[in-house]
C-alpha cells in the first residue's frame, strides 16, 4: 500500500507491504542508511529516529504506522548552519568509538533533552537505557548529552 | 527478522475497529503502539492475517478526572501518562508505573490499552491497574461492557476480551493514599523479574511476573486490612502464586523476591 511520510522535511511516498518496518522503508526505499539496524529485537536503539518529534525505534514500527507522520533521521538533523548542537557535543566530547550506535544515540538524546528538563548524569543514563553502546562505557556520551542540554 | 506477510486495515475509531474485527475474524489482531506486537511478529511468534491499526483513533487518547474517577483512553501512551500533571495529582501510582515501562522510545509509542490487552504477566501496568481496583471498558458489536481488572486477565497473554471486542478505555479510582512500585530487574530496560505495586497503603497490591497472569496479592491485602504490619503482611505475598522459572530466576527466588519487595512497597506506602 502507498504511504506518504515527511522525512527530514520532504514528503516521500512509496508503495510498501504492510509488514515493512519503518527502518527498512528508510534504508531500502529511501536510501537513508544513516539509521543503523543493530539487534533487531527492540533492545539496542541503533535504529532510533524521531517520529513527530519523539524518539521511536524504527525497527519496532511499521512504515504504514508512519503514514502521514513527520520523521527525522540522523541525515536530517544538521541545519544550514552546520551540525545540530547534539552532534556538535558528541564531536566535542568524543562520545563515540566505533560509531555504530551513534546515529540512534544522538536521535534518542535529542528527544531526551527535549522531553526531560534539568537532567543530571543519572537522569541521562536512565534516559538512554534503551540505547546500547558496546565501546565507550557511556562516559563521554553522558558528558556530551549534558553539554548539549545546557 | 521481518514479520510474515500480513493484511492491513486502518481503523480510526472504535466502531471502525469493531467492524474490521467482525469482518476478519479471530485471525485479525489490533495494533495500537505495536511495542509488544511488532517484536512478536518479527519473531513470528505472532502471525495475524490482518492488522487492524487503531493508532490514529485519537478520541481514545486522553486522561480526564471527574469526581472520584480517572478515565483514560486506551490509546493514551505511557509517555502521556508519565507526564500528565493531572494524573500525577489524581493517581500518582499509575503515572509513576508508566514511567518505569521499557525506555523513553518505547513509552512514546506504547499504550495503556495495548499493554493491558496484551496481558503479559511481566508487564508493569497491569499490576498497577489491579492494585488500583480499575475497571476496563470493552466495546463490541452489541455495545460496551465493563470488566473489573480482577476478572480481565484470564491466562498467559489472554484476556476476557472477545475476538470482536476492543478495549476502549480504563477507569481507576482517584488514589492519593500511600503508594509504591518496586520493580526488580538486573538489566536496563528489561521486564521486571518481579514487581510489586501497592495502592492506598496496602489496600490494593498487584504482582508482576509471579504467575501466568498479572496477579492481585489478596492475602497481603487481607492482612493489611486486618491491621498487620508491613513485615507480617508481606510474609504472605507469595501465597497463591505460581511464579515462572527462566534464566533470571527460579520460582523459589521469585517467592523470596516478592516477599522482600512487598515489604519494601508497604513500608514506602506507609502501611
Amino acid at each position: 500500500m502507498e504511504v506518504s511520510v515527511t522525512v527530514n522535511g520532504e514528503v516521500r511516498t512509496a508503495d510498501v507491504e504492510p509488514r515493512t518496518l519503518l527502518v527498512h522503508f528508510l534504508r531500502d526505499d529511501l536510501g537513508l542508511t544513516g539509521t543503523n539496524i543493530g539487534c533487531d529485537t527492540s533492545s539496542c536503539g541503533a535504529c532510533t529516529v524521531l517520529v513527530d518529534g519523539r524518539s521511536a525505534k524504527s525497527c519496532t514500527m511499521l512504515a504504514v504506522q508512519a503514514d502521514g507522520a513527520d520523521v527525522t533521521t540522523i541525515e536530517g538533523l544538521a541545519g544550514e548552519d552546520g551540525l545540530h548542537p547534539m552532534q556538535e557535543a558528541f564531536h566535542e566530547c568524543h562520545a563515540l568509538q566505533c560509531g555504530y550506535c551513534t546515529p540512534g544515540m544522538v536521535m534518542a538524546a535529542v528527544s531526551l533533552v527535549d522531553e526531560y528538563s534539568d537532567m543530571d548524569a543519572d537522569g541521562v543514563r536512565e534516559g538512554l537505557e534503551g540505547n546500547l553502546c558496546r565501546c565507550t562505557g557511556y562516559q563521554n556520551i553522558v558528558k556530551a548529552v549534558l553539554a548539549a542540554s545546557e | 527478522m521481518i514479520p510474515a506477510a500480513v493484511g492491513y486495515v486502518r481503523a480510526d475509531s472504535v466502531e471502525a475497529a469493531v467492524a474490521a474485527l467482525g469482518e476478519h475474524g479471530d485471525e485479525a489482531k489490533l495494533l495500537a503502539g505495536g511495542q509488544s506486537l511488532i517484536p512478536l511478529m518479527r519473531l513470528r511468534l505472532a502471525r495475524p492475517s490482518v492488522l487492524v491499526d487503531m493508532g490514529r483513533a485519537n478520541d481514545l487518547r486522553g486522561i480526564s478526572v471527574d469526581g472520584d474517577t480517572v478515565s483514560i483512553g486506551a490509546l493514551t501512551s505511557h509517555s502521556d501518562l508519565e507526564h500528565s500533571a493531572e494524573l500525577a495529582a489524581a493517581c500518582p501510582l499509575l503515572a509513576h508505573v508508566a514511567s518505569q515501562v521499557g525506555d523513553p522510545a518505547v513509552r512514546h509509542r506504547g499504550t495503556l490499552g495495548g499493554s493491558l490487552a496484551h496481558a503479559d504477566p511481566a508487564s508493569d501496568l497491569p499490576a498497577a491497574v489491579l492494585a488500583l481496583g480499575g475497571t476496563l471498558v470493552a466495546t463490541g458489536p452489541g455495545g460496551s461492557r465493563e470488566i473489573a481488572a480482577t476478572d480481565f486477565f484470564t491466562g498467559f497473554l489472554e484476556s476476557a476480551l472477545a475476538a470482536d471486542e476492543v478495549l476502549a478505555g480504563v477507569r481507576v479510582p482517584v488514589s492519593t493514599g500511600g503508594w509504591s512500585y518496586q520493580k526488580f530487574n538486573r538489566r536496563a530496560q528489561d521486564w521486571a523479574i518481579v514487581g510489586v505495586a501497592v495502592a492506598e497503603g496496602g489496600a490494593g497490591v498487584g504482582l508482576v511476573n509471579m504467575g501466568s497472569t498479572p496477579l492481585r496479592a489478596s492475602a497481603v491485602e487481607a492482612a493489611v486490612a486486618g491491621g498487620a504490619g508491613a513485615s507480617d503482611a508481606a510474609a504472605s505475598a507469595a501465597e497463591g502464586t505460581e511464579p515462572p522459572s527462566d534464566n533470571n530466576a527460579d520460582p523459589a527466588y521469585r517467592e523470596h523476591l516478592v516477599r522482600v519487595l512487598t515489604e519494601r512497597a508497604l513500608v514506602a506506602a506507609g502501611a
